[in-house]
């Protein structure tokens, strides 16, 4: 198993990969895990010291059933496929999910007269099982609703996901089933070439016979360093405020805005870490590494979430955060493959892609066959059984079995979160280790809780400081 | 597996030490603390400093040797104090489900005194917006992050600004200071004594409105203080939010106690009786944070209604709501019952010599001017006397201050 953060890249520099994936996000790692299906030697490379450190690590962390995706596009069977093929997956690993189920609720008539076509819209879909809700219904259903609700579409089957462990996971299988991932290791240059590629990295040179762009936000840039300008990455920033684990009572479901004329509006979705989250924001910018929040997005945001949900607004607030959407002017994904180049770009994946991560994958390994990648057989991945982060599932601190056989899955660290010594230790020994305590919070949850590690930030330190990365 | 004590005490800080020595001391029967913390003391373990009070001869005391001088009492007088061990819920009105290194447990007591103190609002609930850089802390953090590792500016910085105008945040400036970290400027939206800050230039009437840096932060911007109207940059590697405290009231609340809206923690009546017959809550958790020696005293005085419940006394029933009003913040008790209790007050802002008002159901039933000045980083103390004459039958008891 090969992880690199540091250093010249290792092995025959002479050696030549079949494929390279630049870019760790949840694309890019569910298309490494893809290859790693095949006797293919395969390369994921990423620019930060993390997988998952972009735009997937700051979504709104839902399984879309792509109900209301714009019929007949990519995205709309990718996200339909990706659904089934990343539910499936979640139960076989361990990765959170709760299916909630969505209610897209109307504030006034022009809304409410939206709810039918919405419904259409999702049969056009494959999703046959919505259905209108009275005001009366509806307020059974979500009893703390703001007043002036008049009526809503049931969306079942929408879910709420661990969008981190999702992406470490399919990192983590494809490291195992023999990808080499490569983190902190910029692409600065590109020399197309045949019979390979070579990309000058920060830290030495590839040399590949295929190439994937997954570079996310970047993925014009990247197209740009192949020689391709095909379209454009406008950053589209969203804000979103997470609430207490008190809050958690106030909502059932998925309360998802109903589109309009003027503008998206926010949603406010229960998390799989017990929390209520409120957003996103929609900011077109123009700065791809603007992921700081502004007071009046934070206004903005507890302005609509108060007409939801009042007493939302009692609750105290947990984390703040944002993040940016590779929005390129078409409503679509910009997946496409340049034969003559040996090259897919995998662009415009926007805040669906979390979803489709799965069938995008699949689509990729196809594309990449036309572009003249012969894989070989396919032999089964790594088995893999990620380590639970979410709130519905049995946690170690109330597992008596896993303490008594390993005493420090009986020693809180992180109060908040109940985040035990043991856990903290095996994701610090785990695969992909995290390079730092952002990383650690991203597989444990230390440190993320409501006193954002006024408890335990030390103690966490310290750990990290003896079985991680500082420890090496 | 399931266990029975007779009290249980949950926190080992100043408060809940300080009942459980009470109590043992006075024939509770077996009582247990339980603290999640690897060591016991609470909060003075991190404070390297004089202020509380001072040992049997008249030596000023800091606050590791007070915390060691509150577990040393607690186990002398009886107490179990177990370390490590945390109280994840609630398995019946008087029974706890905990997590320790040894294993789950269930234990059940005949009274329950919640201590579990109070902490800083993080960045995030403050909705100080941003980036999120590393850098960024509470004092609690700080001081924790500075018994741990010393003067490491990896985890301190080199360069710091403190938010805040409270006490607490004199301790974080002497605490960065200690550890060799130059702090900026105190950043405080309201007026703040500047000569305890001694040379570091303080900014009052300012906000931080933005975190700015990736990675590591690079520095905030500041609105306002000393006559400034524009923003400005003050560049640092570290911004410690101080005070701006809340109650850490999680079990509290899984319990169902209903909080009182002003602190934000559960309320009680005068005896630290809350809504749930058999469950006391004392100390920081009530409201935020008091020096540590007045957290005691409130444990110790927890220790008589305790022993009244245990010798088979009745609950009382609900009692008369308090609350604070104008530019009050808060008051506790929260609940007025049978029993006279002196009421803790504080302010929002600086009020000199006001004149506080204590009415109910719009009749008053005190008024008096205080003599000095009202300031919202110290409580004020009303005598018993202040609610002599209240209807335990009438309306909710309002105490106001005029200037």
């Amino acid at each position: 198993m090969t992880v690199t953060r540091t250093g010249p890249l290792p092995g025959d520099p002479d050696a030549v990969y079949d494929v390279v994936v630049v870019g760790a996000g949840v694309v890019g790692s569910a298309i490494a895990r893809a290859l790693a299906r095949h006797p293919l030697r395969v390369a994921l490379v990423e620019a930060a010291n993390d997988v998952g450190d972009g735009t997937s690590k700051a979504n709104t962390a839902i399984l879309h059933t792509g109900f209301d995706a714009l019929p007949g596009t990519l995205e709309a069977r990718l996200v339909r496929e990706g659904y089934r093929l990343l539910s499936a997956y979640a139960q076989e690993t361990g990765i959170p999910v709760e299916p909630l189920g969505a209610l897209l609720v109307a504030w006034d008539e022009e809304q409410r007269a939206t709810l039918p076509r919405l419904a259409e819209k999702a049969e056009r879909n494959g999703h046959r099982t919505t259905r209108l809700l009275t005001a009366a219904e509806l307020r059974v259903r979500e009893p703390h609703l703001g007043p002036g609700a008049l009526a809503a579409l049931e969306v079942p089957g929408e879910s709420v996901v661990c969008p981190w462990t999702t992406t470490l996971a399919y990192a983590t299988q494809a490291v195992r089933s023999g990808v080499e991932l490569h983190l902190n290791c910029r692409v600065e240059k590109v020399r197309p070439g045949d019979p390979y590629h070579r990309l000058v990295t920060r830290r030495g040179v590839l040399r590949t016979r295929h190439l994937v762009n997954a570079c996310g936000l970047h993925a014009d840039a990247f197209d740009a360093l192949v020689g391709r300008e095909d379209f454009t990455v406008t950053p589209r920033r969203g804000q979103l405020l997470v609430f207490d684990k008190f809050a958690r009572d106030l909502v059932r479901h998925i309360l998802l805005p109903v589109p309009g004329p003027l503008g998206k509006g926010v949603l406010i979705a229960p998390t799989v870490y017990g929390n209520v989250m409120l957003g996103p924001t929609a900011e077109d910018l123009d700065d791809k590494t603007a992921t700081g929040t502004t007071a009046e997005g934070l206004a903005g945001l507890r302005e609509q979430g108060g007409r939801i949900l009042p007493a939302l607004l009692d609750e105290e607030v947990t984390a703040v955060y944002a993040g940016l959407r590779a929005a390129t002017g078409q409503e679509d994904y910009r997946i496409a493959a340049h034969p003559g180049l040996r090259y897919v770009t995998v662009g415009g994946i926007r805040s669906t892609g979390l979803t489709a991560s799965l069938a995008i994958a699949e689509h990729v390994r196809g594309l990449l066959a036309d572009c003249g990648l012969d894989p070989g057989p396919e032999r089964p991945l790594a088995r893999l059984r990620m380590p639970n982060l979410g709130e519905a599932f049995p946690r170690p601190y109330r597992d008596a079995r896993l303490i008594a056989r390993e005493p420090d899955f009986g020693s809180i660290v992180c109060h908040c979160e109940r985040v035990t010594r043991g856990e903290i230790r095996a994701a610090l020994t785990s695969t992909i280790p995290p390079g730092g305590l952002d990383g650690l919070r991203r597989r444990t949850r230390a440190r993320g809780g409501r006193c954002q590690g006024h408890y335990c930030s030390a103690e966490v330190r310290a750990v990290f400081e003896e079985y991680g990365e500082g420890a090496r | 597996m399931n266990r029975t004590v007779d009290v249980l005490v949950v926190g080992a800080g100043p408060a809940g030490l300080a009942a459980a020595g009470r109590l043992a001391a006075l024939g509770a029967g077996r009582v247990e603390v339980l603290e999640r913390e690897p060591a016991a003391g609470g909060v003075p373990r991190h404070c390297a400093r004089p202020g509380f009070g001072a040992d049997a001869r008249g030596r000023p005391l800091d606050g590791p040797a007070y915390a060691r001088r509150s577990v040393r009492a607690a186990l002398r007088a009886g107490a179990t104090v177990r370390t490590g061990v945390s109280a994840t819920g609630w398995a019946g009105p008087l029974t706890l489900d905990v997590t320790a290194p040894t294993g789950l447990e269930r234990v059940r007591a005949r009274a329950v005194v919640l201590a579990t103190g109070a902490r800083e609002r993080p960045r995030s609930a403050r909705l100080v917006p941003g980036s999120r850089p590393a850098g960024v802390m509470t004092t609690g953090e700080l001081q924790r992050l500075v018994l741990r590792f010393g003067a490491r500016p990896e985890p301190i910085g080199r360069r710091a600004v403190v938010v805040g105008g409270d006490p607490v945040a004199r301790n974080a400036v002497r605490t960065l200071r200690a550890a060799g970290v130059e702090v900026v400027a105190v950043v405080t939206e309201r007026a703040a004594r500047r000569v305890v800050f001694g040379s570091v230039p303080v900014l009052t009437g300012a906000v931080v409105t933005e975190l700015l840096g990736r990675g590591r932060l690079t520095g905030v911007t500041v609105r306002g203080g000393d006559g400034r109207t524009n923003r400005h940059t003050l560049r640092c590697d570290t911004v410690v939010f101080t005070g701006d405290w809340i109650p850490d009231h999680e079990l509290a609340r899984a319990g169902g106690l209903p909080l009182a809206p002003g602190t934000r923690g559960p309320a009680t009546d005068g005896a630290f009786r809350t809504a749930v017959p058999g469950v006391f809550a004392v100390g920081n958790l009530l409201r935020g944070v008091e020096p540590a020696v007045v957290a005691a005293a409130e444990g110790r005085a927890a220790a008589a209604a305790v022993l009244d419940l245990l010798a088979g006394h009745p609950w009382p029933d609900g009692g008369v709501p308090v609350r604070a009003a104008g530019p009050l913040r808060w008051v506790t008790p929260g609940l007025l019952g049978p029993v006279a209790a002196p009421l803790l007050v504080r302010s929002e802002r600086r009020l000199v010599r006001p004149v506080l008002t204590v009415t109910q159901d719009g009749a008053p039933l005190r008024r008096e001017r205080v003599s000095g000045s009202l300031v919202p980083w110290r409580s004020v103390r009303l005598a018993q006397s202040w609610t002599d004459g209240v209807d335990l039958g009438g309306g909710p008891v309002v105490v106001a201050a005029e200037e």
